[in-house]
């Protein structure tokens, strides 16, 4: 009786599919109650930096009158999407939430856009983020603050913040988000979310904006197990237009999905339980590790020796990408272009300074360094090979086991405004999600229990490469053995 | 002192292939500015590069063709530095993995053969073009369809000892780059370039002296003119007691001297590392073989050919090897007619003189070789003389019909009948006596004017031979 009260927004997207196919909602409807719902709570949230209605309300229509026709439907149609502000857009600003790109428009649309599109989903706009994804709080966008729905005052993680906080808000039933060292996973569990981030290759980055190539990854945010594996479905596959992009078939991931996960060999690392993680979180994770063995997985403990280098080697990694893919804001072609310059030197200094905030030069001065001739070899080539043994690490880890669980961060989401001041606390938010994005493994967050405050702690679930299925599986087992996915909002957060 | 010249030349090579080297707009010259682009030749925020498996083919086949060994492993780096023309920020280039190393490069000098050693070949993208107004320096533009066009660069080994070797070296290249068809080498458009290291050592010396590196010159003259006065400056310097500066300089094409670049103009980090956005390029035996049957004769095996085969005098030779469009000309047309002596002389002496007169090239010739085989067929067979085959080519240029339509609307076909010239021979006697008297009495040159004035009655059409056998006869 309490989900015939539950409004159209709160759904998940398999249960807004069944409805639709049922015929006992429209698109529009669907389309109309999400939009009410951002209008209602996105003046607190601050997910959204763009809503747009207009081209959704279109789409609603033709899924309407497709749904009128009799015609079959795709599996996402007239599901409302989030994107991060970093994908680009056709026609829509994309402004990875900075100054410098604040009136760019992308003439094209990117590859995940146009899956998204074929879909029929319903678009509902860009989201905010940490300023070209670096930050893991989203208070590094040049334009606004986005708050934890399960608590204002508090952070909704990031740099995918806006995406993972509009899924916890009802503000969207899917969104994107991009994981280049943990965010997605790090909101996710921030926000008490289903955040994925698929093996590097899985997913087209070609229209995604790139912070560091080798490690960025496009992923989905959903309510639940199974709306990842919807989204998975509609956004994975080989592109031609990214030569990184893995040529191999894709599985459908819902087939997978059944609560079975008897003789699973389940990986707990050593190194992810350490000092500095909070004992909360500790305690749910090993929970949710005790749950899975209840349910019928092996558990192993594993060493992971390199863990603890991860942090230093993605901050020269990553850094060092991000300052060869940024030297493209010259405010030579679009974007920001400083107001008359002296000559080109100076308009090049201005442009820059004006346009990037402080974590973006901060990370684009430390990989710029990095790469300099003398450094080069101490700095970046280093970082390189320690990058090859934290992938051994899970090499051989994987030869025993078939997922590795741990907490998907230290602690629950921090208050807004505690870590500005201090970039290394900030940085080391990652510490339990870089190791995989640097071995380019699929991981998961999902919710596996509450701070004493009522925020949201995340369990992260990684897989072998390109065995997204264990992983979902895994999680969709212990998500149908517990009920954590099914709280909605704190008291102070945002009520449904 | 006496000082020897030690030269290293550095070619960048734009690639003809269709598309761009990482997207699929049209890779070809001028057009409207940025008429030639797309997000990714832009950088646009987002997009990535795709390699232009063609433009790789293309790379293997210039490496080929000048003997280097293709690599079975190499990657790509990026190159950053700022400038307008520059839309990434870093340029896709090779550092240390190219795809083709060791080379080299047989040319002629002076009638001896010499030999450059090539260190590597490597596949890049050019830039765009910046154009910065006349007599305003507030405002410059920068035209991107160049941006994204897949260049080579050859780079050599200080092999070359004077500015005429490194000439014919270059011209040695260009002709390779041609015959293997993946280059326009079109320097005006600035689709072949070089820049160049130089350097004084005292003679018998084998230590290299310091060198100067002079850049983006893209003529053979400017080539010669910017080395020559590198010699002559370094050598000042070198005669005063002075150190030359090693240093990056610009030829000023006005004034004909080099110049010290500002260091502003001179990046010095470019911050090199490998390009994540592409997979590193595997290339297996068999690739390499498909590329090496596909190369066609190159321009020196060809020349010889022509010679020892054909039977084409070298100089001849020389001139119709230029390029491989008018190799190939000729050797259709040689086909087409039987014989290659006949036709090397027509291709090298009346249309290549037309096609000279007109400011085209044998690409643009409007009598293909397969119309050039069918008049010189004419001519072989004594339908038509000589003569008659030179203004029937005229025609051929100038109405675009064929050889055979012009000689039959025209009457031109010869005659040998002999009826009909001992009537225009008899006719001539008559009224020529005083010339028929000259050459009876011994003045042979006498005999030419007569034939002349057969000729002339005939309309060009008698053969000039039976006329000279018939006008003998009826005067002796």
């Amino acid at each position: 009786m309490a989900e015939a009260a539950t409004p159209l927004h709160a759904l998940t997207a398999h249960e807004l599919r069944d409805k639709l196919r049922n015929r006992e909602v429209s698109a529009t409807q669907i389309a109309e109650s999400t939009f009410d719902r951002i209008r209602a709570v996105d003046d607190r949230v601050k997910a959204y930096m763009v809503v747009t209605q207009d081209a959704a309300m279109e789409t609603a229509r033709d899924v309407d009158s497709r749904l009128e026709r009799g015609e079959p439907l795709p599996p996402l149609a007239a599901i409302p999407v989030g994107i991060k502000d970093l994908i680009c857009t056709k026609g829509v600003r994309t402004t990875c939430s900075s100054k410098i790109l604040e009136p760019f428009v992308s003439p094209y649309d990117a590859t995940v856009m146009r899956r998204l599109h074929a879909q029929k989903a319903i678009i509902t706009g860009k989201l905010n983020m940490d300023e070209f994804a670096m930050g893991s709080s989203t208070e590094n966008s040049a334009y606004m603050e986005t708050a934890n729905p399960w608590n204002l005052a508090h952070a909704p993680g990031g740099s995918s913040g806006g995406s993972a906080a509009a899924v916890a808000a009802d503000e969207a039933v899917l969104t994107l988000g991009s994981d280049t060292g943990g965010s997605i996973r790090q909101p996710a569990s921030f926000c008490g979310v289903v955040g994925m981030k698929p093996t590097y290759g899985r997913v087209s980055r070609f229209g995604l904006v790139a912070f560091a190539s080798s490690l960025d990854q496009i992923g989905p945010f959903s309510k639940d197990v199974r709306d990842c594996a919807l989204a998975l479905n509609a956004i994975c596959g080989h592109d031609p237009l990214d030569s990184t992009s893995a040529d191999m078939a894709v599985p459908d991931f819902t087939a997978g999905l059944v609560p079975d996960v008897e003789g699973l060999r389940v990986g707990i690392p050593a190194e992810y339980f350490v000092e500095g993680l909070d004992g909360e979180v500790e305690a749910s994770v090993r929970a949710a590790i005790s749950k899975l063995e209840q349910l019928g997985a092996t558990l192993h403990e594993i060493s992971m020796p390199h863990t603890e280098y991860s942090i230093a080697t993605y901050y020269i990694i990553a850094p060092a990408e991000a300052s060869s893919n940024l030297a493209r804001y010259d405010g030579m072609r679009y974007g920001h272009r400083t107001d008359d310059p002296d000559d080109l030197m100076d308009m090049y200094r201005k442009t820059r300074g004006e346009g990037f905030g402080d974590e973006v030069k901060r990370r684009i001065m430390i990989g710029t360094y990095a790469l300099s001739a003398g450094y080069f070899d101490a700095y970046y080539l280093k970082a390189m090979k320690v990058r090859t043994l934290i992938k051994q690490d899970f090499d051989r880890a994987f030869e025993e086991v078939d997922i590795i669980v741990t907490p998907t961060a230290p602690s629950a989401a921090f208050a807004l405004g505690e870590k500005t001041d201090d970039p290394l606390q900030m940085y080391l938010s990652d510490v339990f999600t870089a190791p995989a994005s640097m071995a380019g493994l699929p991981g998961l967050s999902m919710p596996c229990g509450f701070s004493s405050e009522g925020l949201p702690i995340g369990l992260q679930i990684l897989g072998k490469p390109f065995d997204e299925e264990t992983v979902l599986r895994a999680a969709y087992a212990y998500e149908q053995a517990t009920d954590h996915h099914l709280r909605r909002r704190s008291p102070d957060g945002i009520a449904v | 002192m006496a000082y020897e010249v030690v030269i290293g030349l550095e070619i960048h090579a734009e690639l003809s292939t269709v598309g761009k080297l990482f997207t699929w707009t049209a890779n070809r010259f001028g057009g409207e500015p940025n008429s030639r682009i797309d997000p990714i030749t832009l950088g646009m925020p987002g997009v990535l590069p795709v390699l232009n498996r063609t433009a790789v083919d293309y790379t293997m086949r210039a490496a080929l063709a000048m003997d280097c060994d293709v690599q079975p492993f190499s990657k790509f780096d990026r190159k950053h530095y700022f400038y307008p023309d520059l839309p990434k920020g870093y340029q896709i280039s090779q550092k240390d993995l190219p795809i083709a190393l060791d080379g080299h490069v047989d040319f002629d000098v002076n009638g001896a053969t010499r030999r450059c050693r090539l260190t590597r070949i490597h596949l890049e993208e050019d830039a765009g073009k910046s154009i910065h107004a006349e007599g305003r320096d507030d405002v410059s533009w920068v035209d991107y369809n160049r941006s994204c066009v897949p260049l080579i660069e050859i780079v050599g080994e200080p092999d070359l000892r004077s500015p005429e070797e490194a000439i014919a070296y270059w011209r040695a290249v260009k002709e390779i780059l041609e015959f293997a068809g993946v280059s326009d080498c079109n320097m005006e458009e600035g689709s072949f370039r070089c820049d160049a290291n130089i350097s004084l050592m005292p003679e018998g010396s084998d230590q290299f002296g310091t060198r100067a590196e002079l850049k983006n010159m893209n003529s053979f003259r400017y080539v010669h003119q910017a080395l020559e006065f590198e010699i002559r400056r370094q050598t000042q310097i070198l005669d005063a007691g002075g150190k030359v500066d090693q240093e990056t300089r610009l030829f000023d094409v006005d004034a004909g001297t080099t110049r010290a670049m500002r260091n502003k103009e001179e990046a010095s980090d470019y911050r090199y590392f490998p390009e994540p956005d592409l997979v590193p390029l595997d290339i297996d035996d068999a690739w390499i073989q498909a590329v090496r049957d596909s190369l066609p004769e190159l321009p020196r095996a060809r020349r010889q050919r022509l010679v020892s085969e054909m039977g084409v005098p070298e100089q001849t030779a020389a001139v119709l090897t230029g390029t491989r469009a008018l190799t190939d000309f000729f050797e259709a047309a040689a086909e087409g007619c039987g014989d290659a002596v006949l036709a090397a002389n027509w291709v090298q002496g009346d249309l290549l003189g037309y096609m000279r007169d007109a400011g085209r090239e044998i690409e643009d010739s409007p009598v293909s070789a397969p119309e050039l085989a069918e008049l010189l067929t004419l001519l072989k067979d004594d339908t038509i003389s000589g003569r008659i085959a030179k203004t029937v080519l005229e025609e051929m240029i100038a109405t675009g019909k064929s050889a055979k339509t012009i000689v039959e609307e025209k009457g031109l076909v010869q005659v040998t009948d002999t009826s009909a010239i001992d009537e225009w021979v008899r006719q001539v006697i008559e009224d020529n006596p005083g010339p028929a008297e000259d050459y009876r009495g011994g003045t042979a040159k006498a005999l030419g004017f007569l034939v002349g004035q057969v000729m002339k009655l005939s309309r060009g059409k008698a053969n000039p031979q039976l006329v000279n056998q018939a006008l003998r006869a009826a005067l002796e």
